[in-house]
């Protein structure tokens, strides 16, 4: 479904971020992009919905190769290229839903989204969402108001109304705290597989990756030293990816966390109910700590 | 550390100009002029003696401010100018937002930006009295050249801050709606204005009050409204009206201060 070709991109200000990246996406199929700081991960998946310019090669979506698009077709491509970003990326004085509705700006007339008269099919739908992601009641708030895990559901619906066919994900857990950072990761990875979406997801801890996605792509200075399953992730590849460290703590030991995973207690926070009422202690505790 | 007795090392601040020879041809330099400046200035004191009795008389006058007798001119004074307050901000901000828009260079193509950044530059570069001149010599004496003149600069002034405060805006916010494949419009309305419209508001306020006080000034020069009235009762000698004009002036000035202060509170 997504086939990327060689593709290279340099900054204005000469850093190669990108050097000659190969990489196919089935659909369906959810990557997780690892690599140290700086290697071009987040560079990659921009590139593939161009917030950022690639300089050379080839991004083929459905056949429909990407960089080559005008600024019509682009915004007509975008729509089917869903976005989840590590600091939520939502639009603070516009309502819970007003930002999970723009998920259908490439849809919807200019004059229809200015009046905010979405087509009722389209408002079920984004209620559905909300319901799913554990927020149905917090549709008036303004999304300033929420916690960071909040945020991040609402980012997830917000994707998921453009009804997409592949997700880009940067850093979606690295402002959250470690729990949190397990339910978005879930929630994420449930979703994909539900509504058979593809994804690539950038992000930094490793065991989170190889805890929940079955394919890992190691990034490193802009080019891919490792493609492959969580349990090929040895010490010697993550030193390939990162460099020198002692990773024993990192790699996975046979299938122990897969179990403890799935027989984890905190999957029952899932519910919407349950995540609802998480939600609402969340944002108590924020009540509290600013006392 | 190995020395227990360490010798405590002096420290002062850089002087701004390191040079000391240069610092003190600076300084000797600007004291020369400042001298000489001063003694160039021709003061007519046989003139300033004459004046002190007018000038006592004109003080005199705001104990007896005289709001009867030119009521009539004074009323029809207040009108004009607050219509021409009212009508160039409103006029300026219409024009000011599209001006602003493509004056923000994260949102706007190069060639675009330089025009915008050309009109703001030149609205920027006259005070209002030189406009007004200007507009008067185009247009005639009365308040459609206090509307024009008013307009032009209220654009300069909201274009430039509105669009330094569209630069500033989150980027993230901006990304992530135009990655919905949305429209430049819907990106304007969606990531770009609720990020800065309370601002916009507080702005056009500001812009309200400042344009009232120049109304009053611009009339001077034959743009319309109080001013006018204003520079008749001087040219009369009529110091009891004009205090009157001037009480009137600061309250008005006072009661949009406040109104706009509190407007602006309530926004953020
Ligand atoms: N806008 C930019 N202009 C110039 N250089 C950039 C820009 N964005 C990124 N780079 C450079 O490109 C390289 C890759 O950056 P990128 O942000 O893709 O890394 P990353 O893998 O996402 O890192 P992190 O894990 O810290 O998010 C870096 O060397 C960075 O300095
Ligand atoms: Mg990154």
């Amino acid at each position: 479904m997504l086939k990327i070709e060689n593709l290279t991109k340099r900054y204005p200000t000469g850093d190669l971020a990108l050097n000659g990246v190969s990489l196919e996406v089935a659909k369906g199929e959810v990557v997780a992009l690892i690599g140290p700081s700086g290697a071009g991960k987040s560079t990659l998946i921009r590139t593939i919905n161009r917030l950022v310019e690639p300089t050379s090669g080839r991004i083929l979506l459905n056949g429909v190769n990407l960089p080559s698009l005008g600024s019509r077709a682009l915004r007509r491509a975008r729509r089917t290229i869903g976005m989840i970003f590590q600091e939520f990326a939502l639009v603070e004085r516009l309502t819970v839903m007003e930002n999970v509705l723009s998920g259908q700006l490439g849809y919807v007339s200019f004059w229809r989204s200015l009046i905010r008269k979405f087509p009722q099919s389209i408002i079920d739908e984004a209620f559905r969402l909300l319901e799913r992601v554990g927020l149905e009641e917090f549709y008036d708030k303004r999304a300033d108001a929420l916690s960071g895990g909040q945020r991040q559901r609402v980012g997830i619906a917000r994707a998921l109304l453009q009804n997409p066919e592949i997700l880009l994900v940067d850093e979606p857990t690295a402002s959250l705290d470690p729990k949190t950072s397990r339910q978005i990761m879930r929630l994420i990875t449930e979703l994909t597989s539900e509504r058979g979406l593809g994804a690539i997801i950038n992000i930094h801890d490793v065991p989170l990756a190889m805890l929940f996605v079955k394919r890992i792509v190691g990034l490193r200075q802009g080019e891919i030293v490792y493609d492959g399953d969580p349990d090929g992730l040895t010490s010697e590849r993550l030193t390939d990816i990162y460099g020198e460290e002692d990773w024993t703590a990192t790699v996975r030991k046979k299938g122990s966390d897969q179990e403890e995973e799935d027989n984890g207690e905190e999957n029952d926070d899932d519910l919407p109910q349950a995540a609802m009422s998480l939600s609402r202690r969340e944002a108590a505790g924020r009540q509290a700590g600013r006392k | 550390m190995t020395g227990e007795a360490r010798i405590s090392r002096r420290w002062k601040k850089a002087p701004f100009i390191q040079n000391p020879r240069l610092r003190w041809a600076i300084y000797i330099g600007a004291a020369v002029y400042l001298v000489l400046a001063i003694a160039s200035v021709e003061v007519n004191w046989t003139r300033i003696v004459d004046g002190i009795p007018r000038g006592i008389k004109f003080v005199g006058a705001f104990f007896t401010p005289d709001f009867v007798s030119r009521w009539d001119d004074i009323y029809e004074g207040f009108v004009e100018s607050l219509s021409i307050t009212g009508a160039s901000t409103v006029l300026g901000l219409l024009i000011s937002i599209p001006i602003g828009l493509g004056a923000a260079r994260n949102i706007s193509p190069l060639p675009v930006y330089l025009v915008c950044r050309s009109i703001i530059a030149v609205s920027r570069a006259f005070q209002e009295i030189i406009i007004a001149i200007l507009f008067v010599a185009m247009f005639g004496f009365g308040p459609f050249a206090g509307v024009m003149t008013l307009s032009f600069t209220t654009i300069g002034f909201i274009s430039k801050l509105l669009a330094e405060d569209i630069e500033d805006v989150d980027k993230e916010q901006v990304e992530a709606i135009r990655a919905t494949g949305s429209s430049w419009l819907q990106l304007m309305n969606y990531a770009i204005q609720p990020q800065v419209a309370p601002r916009l508001v507080g702005l056009a306020m500001y812009r309200l009050d400042i344009n009232f006080r120049e109304s009053a000034i611009i009339g001077i020069v034959g743009a319309g409204g109080i001013g006018a009235t204003l520079t008749t009762a001087f040219d009369r000698y009529e110091f009891e009206s004009a205090a009157a004009i001037l009480l009137i002036i600061i309250v008005i000035v006072m009661g949009a201060e406040y109104a706009s202060g509190y407007v602006r509170n309530k926004l953020t």
